[in-house]
């Protein structure tokens, strides 16, 4: 009854808040809603007891994926009234493209049944023997192991290459280096002149 | 907590365990109250001061003066702020303050919600603590809280990389993830803390594990906004970044939350590196002090070493705050966990997790 | 060679470790903080606090509308009126300060020829009010009264310097 009321809870919350990520009329507030979205997914995967993946996905997305989200958003100076310039114009073809997907989502959603032997045919069901953290594992650095570290090394080319892309040398760009600050002596930095009258440094 | 359920039933099970929560509560409210104290106290000792002493004897009472005038004074919410963001900032600083310490083990048995993966629920409540700043920040409407609220966020964002790398380093050497079974493998005596020892690696665990605990103690700096590292709120240069346009109760819960993530810290540091609520030696005179009052004086002298920090080093430039962070934190602590994870593959100790 | 050593005591925190060990020396020395509305602390002979106009002995008013602190006051605070009494002498009818443009630099004390004038030893006069900051000559009389005893006293200690 109670896992109930909370999936209940959790779940109106996630849509809820999905709806008022497109809704919002302000941007910053559509990040915040989204943050929300992804923290009553998080509280779903609790109830499936997954909490591992809850916590990674807290700490993953609305830790620091989000935080750049709004980041970027808050310094957007966005015009509204150029934004929505084009609504009226756009709505039809908008609107069949949103019909379509409604449709697709309603047939995956109803005309779909469970077979009886679904269960048993899951690829990697939970070991009862195992905390899900330790059966995760097992199933990615043991089984998926070799498409686990490929998908890491795509992600770290796309790193590299962003970083490629951007990176640009600027010339005569004066830099600390803290070392040599630090180390630097008196013998370095200060020079006694012996100045005659009347003649300057020259 | 669960246990109160099945003991008293549905009703009086989660009345006691409300009552539990609340007790919790007041009881760190209160202790929070006599740290700010001390804060202040140690500040004004090395400044050459005797700090508050005023409000009841030596100023016993200052926080509790500080708190009503707090509590009385008027909510003032500028114009053009975005008024429920607003309120709902300081609110979320002092909520995610606050449930991280459920997990928190604070003698044997006492602890709200003995969660088994523990480390990384407190790393993941204390990444969501950066949403009360930023959006704090944003929702003020003015320059100063913006600017701040940008660079707490940057700055919060990049040393939680660290500190999340020397809690992989731990959990990967404990083998496991629940606090309470993290404490109890650390019994016995100070050498069985992890800050010298693990149970796979005795001995040369330490030439990790301390510097681990100093990249440990000044990510948490940086992440409570604590001097040196108190950029979002510099007040020489931003007023008081974050904070400016708040007044009043807000204010007052920024406050707090920030403190009791201090405070949070220093407990971490205690369960993770100085063996929680365990004696130094497990002898006579010192087991007779009760496991709890270890624990508290454990994170009174990491508080302490929190104030001296504040009141000795002088603030950083932002960006050798980030060429910390970046550049030697993160290549440290990465290494670390590297290191130790190939250990516990070469005594092919990690077997269970 | 030196990089490394650098970075070794970095990482060793010995900056910290000497500032710490400086700040606990600091932290058990003895504070000396003046416990402010219980202690006070030594206030000179030449301390420039609130203005008082001060009496002779016999109880007549020191000031002969001279009009010499009006002149030299810098911040334009003193405004005088002055008619001559029914016994001849010249009195002052109207003697304000206003406290809030005054800059208590003092030379209405040094150009006063009869030492009516003076700044006291006084420093606790906040109010609440703009208006209670506007002094009359009335007030003003009050304050001599008052504190004639420290204002000559002072007088007294700072003449042999005059």
């Amino acid at each position: 009854m109670l896992e109930a009321a909370a999936f209940y809870i959790t779940a109106a919350v996630a849509v809820l808040s999905a709806l008022m990520v497109v809704f919002a009329r302000n941007p910053v507030r559509a990040v915040l809603f989204l943050i929300l979205a992804f923290f009553a997914a998080a509280g779903l995967f609790v109830l499936q007891g997954a909490e591992f993946l809850a916590m990674i996905l807290v700490i993953v997305y609305v830790g620091a994926v989000a935080v750049l989200f709004l980041f970027v958003v808050m310094m957007l100076d966005i015009d509204f009234a150029v934004l929505k310039a084009g609504v009226t114009a756009n709505a039809p073809i908008g609107g069949l493209v949103a019909l379509v997907l409604a449709a697709m989502l309603a047939l995956t959603g109803f005309a779909w049944i469970e077979s009886e032997t679904a269960a048993a045919n899951l690829q990697s069901p939970t070991p009862a023997d195992m905390t899900n953290v330790a059966a995760l594992g097992d199933i990615i650095y043991e089984r998926y192991v070799l498409f686990f570290q490929l998908a890491g090394l795509v992600l770290l080319v796309a790193m590299i290459g962003a970083i490629v892309l951007t990176l640009r040398h600027r010339e005569g760009v004066k830099r600390q280096d803290m070392h040599r600050q630090v180390n630097r002596t008196r013998e370095e930095a200060v020079e006694v002149v012996d100045v005659k009258s009347g003649e300057g440094i020259g | 907590m669960y246990d109160f359920v099945t003991q008293f039933g549905p009703l009086w099970g989660a009345l006691a365990s409300v009552g539990q929560i609340l007790g919790f509560i007041v009881v760190l409210l209160l202790s929070l109250a006599y740290l700010l104290l001390m804060d202040r106290k140690v500040w004004a000792a090395v400044q050459l001061r005797k700090g508050p002493n005023t409000v009841g004897a030596f100023g016993l009472l200052q926080s509790f003066a500080d708190f009503i005038k707090f509590v009385v004074k008027e909510i003032v919410v500028p114009a053009g702020a975005d008024r429920p963001l607003f309120l709902l900032a300081p609110l979320l600083t002092f909520i995610f303050a606050f449930i991280t310490w459920a997990v928190i083990p604070v003698a044997p048995g006492w602890v709200i919600s003995d969660l088994n993966v523990g480390i990384l629920y407190i790393f993941a409540i204390s990444s969501l603590g950066v949403y009360g700043i930023i959006i704090g920040g944003w929702a003020s409407n003015s320059k100063y809280p913006f600017l701040g609220s940008l660079r707490s966020a940057a700055q919060m964002v990049s040393y939680e990389v660290s500190i999340g790398f020397v809690l992989v380093t731990i959990l990967v050497m404990a083998g496991t993830m629940n606090l309470t079974t993290l404490v109890d493998a650390q019994a016995g005596g100070f050498w069985n803390w992890h800050v010298l020892s693990f149970d796979m690696l005795p001995w040369p665990a330490f030439l990790i594990t301390i510097p681990m605990f100093v990249i440990f103690f000044i990510s948490a700096l940086a992440e409570t906004n604590r001097p040196p590292f108190d950029l979002p709120e510099a007040e020489s240069e931003l007023v008081a970044g974050y904070q400016v346009e708040y007044s009043s109760t807000p204010y007052l819960l920024f406050m707090i939350g920030e403190y009791l993530n201090i405070v949070l810290m220093c407990a971490l540091m205690t369960v993770l590196f100085f063996g929680g609520w365990h004696a130094p030696f497990d002898i006579a005179p010192f087991t007779w002090i009760p496991p709890v009052f270890w624990f508290a004086i454990k994170v009174v002298f990491f508080f302490f070493m929190f104030a001296m920090v504040k009141a000795l080093v002088p603030r950083y430039r932002y960006d050798q705050l980030m060429r910390l962070g970046w550049k030697i934190f993160l290549p440290t602590s990465l290494a670390a966990v590297f290191v130790m994870a190939g250990i516990v593959v070469y005594t092919n100790a990690g077997q269970a997790i | 060679m030196n990089r490394i050593a650098q970075t070794l005591r970095g990482a060793a925190l010995l900056d910290f470790w000497g500032a710490f060990a400086l700040g606990m020396r600091y932290f058990f020395k003895k504070k000396p903080t003046i416990n402010y509305p219980f202690e006070k602390g030594r206030l000179s002979p030449r301390f420039r606090g609130q203005h008082a106009l001060r009496r002779y002995a016999n109880g007549e008013e020191r000031c002969i509308a001279c009009k010499l602190c009006e002149a030299v006051c810098p911040a334009q605070a003193i405004t005088i009126e002055a008619e001559p009494r029914e016994d001849g002498s010249r009195r002052t009818t109207r003697y304000d300060i206003d406290m809030v443009k005054c800059i208590y630099c003092g030379f209405c004390a040094e150009a006063c020829p009869v030492d009516a004038i003076v700044e006291g030893p006084n420093f606790e006069f906040a109010v609440e009010t703009r208006e209670e900051l506007y002094y009359d000559k009335e007030k003003l009389l009050d304050n001599g009264d008052r504190w004639e005893r420290e204002i000559a006293r002072n007088l007294e200690l700072d003449a042999r310097y005059r």
